[in-house]
């Protein structure tokens, strides 16, 4: 005789992992977070943060940098996923594919061929430390800027575009009032995908000598100073704005689930 | 009168880009003002393409649409006063059923007031009154199907297109939406360009039908006339039961057909080749002493309404709709008043190809070699050691001797195996005839032929196509 798992068992495997790599480091987090070096609970590191000069910059310079690589990476995409949703070329898919391509490549190894190409250009990579900031990022999160946009209109019923038209609009309304309107949520998904990881993915400022500190240099700088109570809490004003940010992007959260899917 | 027309097109031909299939071909229609035209045929028949190109989403690759007299086949579809309702909707979702319906008033910049009451003016008309807040997505298909036909209608167009509007919707549903499209259209005047392959919808609610197969027109005309006076077996077949047999002229208003001699209505030349079109409902029944052919029954099945009743007579079989049941088993006579029989002057279905002639004298066709003696197609020419030569001993150019060759659908044979034979195809249509089935079959090279076959092979099947070299006829392509 065959067993025959309930649900309930089948979902003890997941629930094990959320546990120990989820739930457990949050908690730890914010335990860490809420209290002081000296163990008693306390608001100190919160208030600690805001008062900080040298903190608050870095979430502005964050804040800046990300949003500056977020509409960057935007106006890139948009146009590519649309040109490749909409055109009639055969081998859309394989076009497609150069654009992903450069995620199969490591990391460091495609920033390091950036880094030498922006030398090249600029002479010394210190004169420009933003600017190569942004065109590091916008370079690493282009993809997943576009790959949303692009299912979102990929999947879009061509005959909303049709019906615009043929209700009297020219191309630029029925840009306006139908297909950006409903690309939203692919947007909404590219953005959330590429503006959270824009304000703590110190690596790419790193190997482009931009010494500037970012959220998750912040935060490393915290932890490599044994000070895990400042760190963690760095780590929840973080996950807050992060929550803030989604819950402002994803009124409409079915569409927006959908909208997110990679492949 | 021409200024009648509110459109026309002409000489419509529809090539796709990318791969070159022809979706229409030669199109010719003209449509009255305030009419009720239908295109009616199957899936691919280029009927939807046609309105598409109406519409503006797709441009012919030649002829011309004049609307009103002009010519409007570059417009795109914003510019064209002429709306569409389409198969699923179409719908925004991303906006309520005002905005919806407003859209297209909104871009023509009317005063907000005047849109108000326009949009409560159709959705009075659609019966979804008070309906402007829902969004989209609360809606039943039959509602949005409304929604659709308010949006496109609230335009006021010239000519409303219908790709299909019902076919999402269940039995019920579209019966009631086909009454009240009908009535739409009478109230509105407005000319109703209806796409289907539904034939009773297109007989119960059209001015005109326009039948179509394979991007050509079939036929044109009333219901009445499609259904009585089918064109081409096609046509017959397509619209409403029928049985198809092949007949001949035997006299002046007679037939000979399903091994009986009819008296028709039909005015066909003694000795023409003829297929004869008898409905159903046609058929008489009698004792088998009174009819013109007799028959056995083999099957009757009860339809509510009436039985359906099918008679094998020899080789041919009829199906019979008659109120009175038949026992299986049973012998009955079978008669036809004159103006139930439609006799259509039977479509020339020879195949004919050119063949070349290769080297060692023999005939090629695709790389194929067909055995026969080329010294009888060429009169008077003789191989004289290897080389062809004619009457007078001269040699013959053979690289530019072209041959054609011709087979009638009769003797060309289907085979399961695909290269058995000279090419291969797959079946693309079927009509039976009283005793056989009439396939037409697109070869590989895209050609289409028509086999006659007593056997049943289904829709699609591939097959290899022999045609015996004893069975060709040959000529000389001068």
């Amino acid at each position: 005789m065959k067993y025959r798992f309930t649900r309930k068992q089948l979902a003890i495997p997941y629930a094990l992992f959320l546990l120990v790599f989820v739930i457990a480091p949050l908690v730890v987090i914010i335990s860490y977070a809420l209290t002081g070096s000296d163990g008693h609970v306390s608001l100190k590191n919160l208030a600690g943060f805001f008062s900080d000069p040298n903190t608050m910059g870095t979430l502005l310079y964050s804040l800046m940098l990300a949003l500056v690589t977020t509409a960057v990476c935007l106006l890139i995409a948009y146009p590519v996923a649309y040109a490749l949703a909409f055109s009639q070329i055969k081998r859309r898919s394989v076009i497609l594919l150069l654009f992903i391509m450069p995620m199969w490549i490591n990391f460091t190894l495609r920033l390091t061929a950036l880094k030498e190409i922006l030398t090249l250009i600029e002479g010394n990579l210190a004169f420009h430390p933003f600017l190569n900031s942004v065109i590091g990022m916008s370079y690493d999160f282009l993809p997943f800027m576009i790959l949303p946009i692009y299912n979102q209109l990929e999947r879009m019923d061509k005959s909303l575009m049709e019906a615009a038209s043929d209700l009297g609009a020219d191309r630029k309304q029925v840009f306006l009032r139908v297909t950006f309107p409903l690309s939203i949520p692919g947007v909404v998904s590219g953005i959330a995908m590429v503006f959270l990881p824009a304000m703590t993915n110190y690596v790419v400022l790193e190997m482009l000598y931009n010494s500037t500190y970012i959220m998750g240099s912040l935060i490393g700088s915290y932890f490599s100073a044994y000070d895990w109570h400042g760190g963690s809490m760095i780590s929840l004003i973080l996950l807050a704005l992060i929550c803030i940010f989604t819950l402002l992007g994803g009124g409409n959260k079915e569409e927006n689930a959908r909208g997110g899917s990679l492949v | 009168m021409a200024e009648d027309n509110i459109i026309e097109l002409k000489n419509i031909t529809k090539r796709f880009d990318d791969d070159g299939s022809i979706a229409v071909r030669d199109f010719n229609l003209s449509v009255r003002r305030g009419e009720f035209v239908t295109f009616l045929g199957p899936s691919g028949c280029g009927k939807t393409t046609t309105l598409r190109m109406i519409a503006g989403f797709d441009m012919p690759t030649e002829g011309k649409i004049l609307l009103d007299g002009s010519d409007i086949t570059l417009l795109p579809p914003n510019k064209r006063p002429i709306n569409t309702v389409f198969q699923r909707y179409a719908l925004f979702p991303h906006m309520n059923i005002f905005e919806n319906i407003a859209f297209g008033l909104k871009l023509k910049k009317l005063p907000r007031e005047e849109i108000v009451n326009k949009v409560k003016h159709v959705l009075d008309l659609v019966d979804l009154e008070g309906f402007e807040e829902r969004s989209v997505a609360t809606l039943s298909g039959g509602q949005q199907q409304r929604i659709a036909i308010a949006r496109a209608l609230v335009n006021e167009p010239k000519i409303l297109l219908l790709d299909e509007p019902l076919g999402a919707l269940d039995l019920k549903m579209r019966k009631e939406m086909q009454i009240e499209l009908k009535a739409m259209h009478q109230q509105l005047g407005i000319t109703f360009i209806y796409v289907t392959h539904d034939q009773e919808e297109a007989l119960t609610m059209s001015d005109k039908i326009v039948v179509m197969n394979r991007g050509s027109i079939q036929q044109i005309g009333t219901p009445e006339d499609i259904y009585n006076e089918p064109k081409n077996a096609y046509v017959a077949d397509f619209i409403g039961e029928s049985n198809i047999f092949k007949g001949i002229m035997t006299g002046k208003l007679k037939c000979r057909f399903c091994g009986g001699e009819f008296v028709c209505m039909d005015d066909v030349d003694e000795g023409t080749l003829v297929d004869v079109v008898v409905r159903p409902e046609d058929v008489i029944l009698t004792a088998p002493e009174e009819g013109t052919v007799v028959g056995t029954v083999t099957a009757v099945t009860f339809k509510g309404m009436h039985y359906e009743i099918t008679v094998e007579s020899g080789k041919y079989e009829m199906v019979i709709v008659s109120t009175r049941a038949q026992k299986v088993g049973d012998t009955v006579g079978m008669c036809l008043e004159p103006d139930g029989i439609h006799v259509m002057i039977a479509e020339d279905h020879t195949t004919r190809f050119e063949a070349t002639v290769t080297a060692d004298l023999k005939l090629d066709y695709n790389g194929k070699t067909i055995e026969c003696d080329i010294c009888d197609i060429i009169p008077g020419s003789r191989i004289v050691e290897g080389v062809l030569t004619d009457s007078a001993g001269s040699a013959i150019d053979t690289d530019r001797l072209k041959v054609h060759v011709s087979i009638e659908p009769g003797d060309i044979e289907m085979s399961d195996d695909v290269d058995a034979g000279l090419t291969r195809g797959h079946i693309i249509n079927l009509i039976y005839k009283g005793d056989h089935y009439c396939y037409v079959v697109r070869t590989d090279h895209g050609h289409d032929l028509i086999v006659d076959d007593e056997y049943l092979w289904n829709m699609g099947d591939q097959v290899g196509l022999i045609l015996p070299e004893e069975k060709m006829s040959f000529a000389l392509k001068k």
